[in-house]
């Protein structure tokens, strides 16, 4: 079997630029996404994620043409959230270049989305991603808008519910490991991973190119998203895939 | 070169009028039967559901007109799939260019997942498609359906078991991954579709 590991670095877009922030609140500029995206697209970046944070908060739709120039400059498959509500949002970002669109709230908010995602557009079209944090009580507790709202979903039930409605893949954050930069939460990515019949994207907490080795090795996760570590050049994905590819993990160079 | 886009309901047909425009070419995007027929060569993209979109090419008859099309045509994913005889998705009776039936994946281990998504590699080439590239090149797969090795494969995949990552009989050819979406490697291998369709004038 050769399916490759992939490698996608997530530019999150405020109002036309790049932002990370750290525990999802403080916000710093890291450039144009479009040019970013290119940048990652020639230094082989499996797949681009482009998220308006912004807009699950205040109710915006989505930055339509952000996604259009991506769509016209870049030639690797590219998944657009935030913002995200009904089909007809989707039929939007499908139209205006996008591969893939990622859900979040809105899912939890109505499940029935993801069926209906599913049934229009296909199942690899829809990405239901998962803010989620491990409580006192020992399980991990779902959270909406960004990460502002808690909610009474457990995320190994949610996600199983996601992939029987017919999500095509699992973007899962782990709160209290994103923005830390001490590796991704490998044992939820792995019982996610090991349970569940759809491909699990692992994301928050990537700080050194070992993290990547760790997600795919002990966390079994088919993908890793970060954002940071490639923003601000701490790490470079021709590197970062080198370096995987010497430690025995099949990836594309 | 005039190259038509078929336009139906498949999602993101876009993403190859982009990969096109990059290649310096102006595809016209339509479903009007003279001007798909009156193109040098037909792209018809996809991705989507095969019952669906079987359906909306019915009701406009443009199964017809894909059927009947002389100069080169490229089939992508669906449009692919859509070009064999017949799909287990829907159980739905296809275009019958390939005579050959599409099937669902079923995984025999659980680290198999379906979608087949994501970056893997072509083998066994054998076709001006593919000139100038390597054995085991990188290409984007997304797809839980697949057609089986046939006298028709011009490349293979291996995922659960071995599948054709394409295929070409006579003038129609057609890819299983996305060569849209596929950086470099899926840039040539449009240039390389182009070349043929500019051969054949």
């Amino acid at each position: 079997m050769s399916l490759a590991k992939r490698i996608i670095p997530c530019l999150d877009v405020k109002n036309g630029q790049t932002v990370k922030g750290t525990h999802f609140i403080h916000l710093r500029q890291a450039g144009d996404p479009v040019e970013l995206g290119q940048k990652y697209s020639e230094e082989n970046a499996d797949e681009l994620v482009f998220l308006d944070i912004t807009a699950s908060h205040e109710g915006r739709k989505t930055f339509t043409d952000v996604v259009k120039r991506v769509a016209a400059k870049i030639s690797i498959p590219f998944t657009v959230g935030g913002g995200i509500n009904e089909l007809s949002d989707i039929d939007k970002m499908l139209n205006a270049g996008a591969d893939k669109v990622s859900i979040n709230s809105a899912a939890i908010r109505n499940p029935l989305l993801i069926n209906d995602v599913a049934h229009h557009f296909g199942s690899q079209v829809c990405i239901v991603a998962i803010d989620a944090k491990l409580e006192k009580d020992g399980e991990w507790y779902c959270y909406l808008n960004g990460g502002r709202i808690k909610t009474e979903r457990k995320l190994f039930d949610w996600a199983s519910e996601v992939a029987d409605r017919g999500a095509g893949e699992i973007l899962f954050t782990s709160m209290d490991h994103d923005g830390v930069k001490h590796g991704f939460a490998n044992d939820a990515l792995a019982r996610l991973s090991t349970t569940l019949p759809i491909p699990i994207i692992a994301s928050g907490g990537a700080g050194s190119m070992e993290d990547f080795r760790d997600t795919f090795v002990s966390g079994k996760s088919d993908a890793a998203l970060a954002a940071s570590v490639f923003h601000y050049n701490e790490i470079s994905i021709l590197e970062l895939k080198q370096y995987l590819k010497s430690e025995g993990i099949n990836v594309r160079i | 070169m005039r190259v038509a886009v078929i336009k139906y309901n498949a999602g993101n047909i876009y993403s190859v009028v982009h990969g096109l425009n990059r290649l310096g070419i102006e595809p016209v995007i339509t479903d009007n039967k003279d001007e798909i027929q009156r193109a040098d060569c037909v792209v018809f993209p996809g991705q989507g559901e095969a019952k669906k979109t079987m359906e909306y090419l019915r009701s406009r008859q443009l199964d017809s007109v894909i059927k009947g099309l002389t100069q080169p045509v490229l089939g992508i994913c669906i449009g692919m799939q859509l070009l064999c005889d017949h799909s287990e998705e829907g159980e739905t009776d296809c275009l019958g260019i390939f005579d050959t039936t599409v099937k669902r994946f079923i995984p025999t281990q659980q680290d198999q997942k379906i979608p087949h998504m994501g970056w893997d590699t072509l083998t066994d080439l054998h076709s001006p498609l593919f000139k100038g590239l390597q054995e085991d090149c990188f290409v984007y797969f997304i797809h839980s359906y697949y057609v089986p090795v046939t006298k028709y494969t011009i490349a293979t995949n291996d995922y659960i078991h071995p599948f054709s990552a394409a295929l070409h009989k006579d003038n129609f050819y057609a890819t299983q991954f996305h060569p849209e979406k596929s950086g470099g490697i899926g840039e040539k291998i449009i240039q390389n579709f182009l070349n043929i369709v500019q051969n054949n004038a």
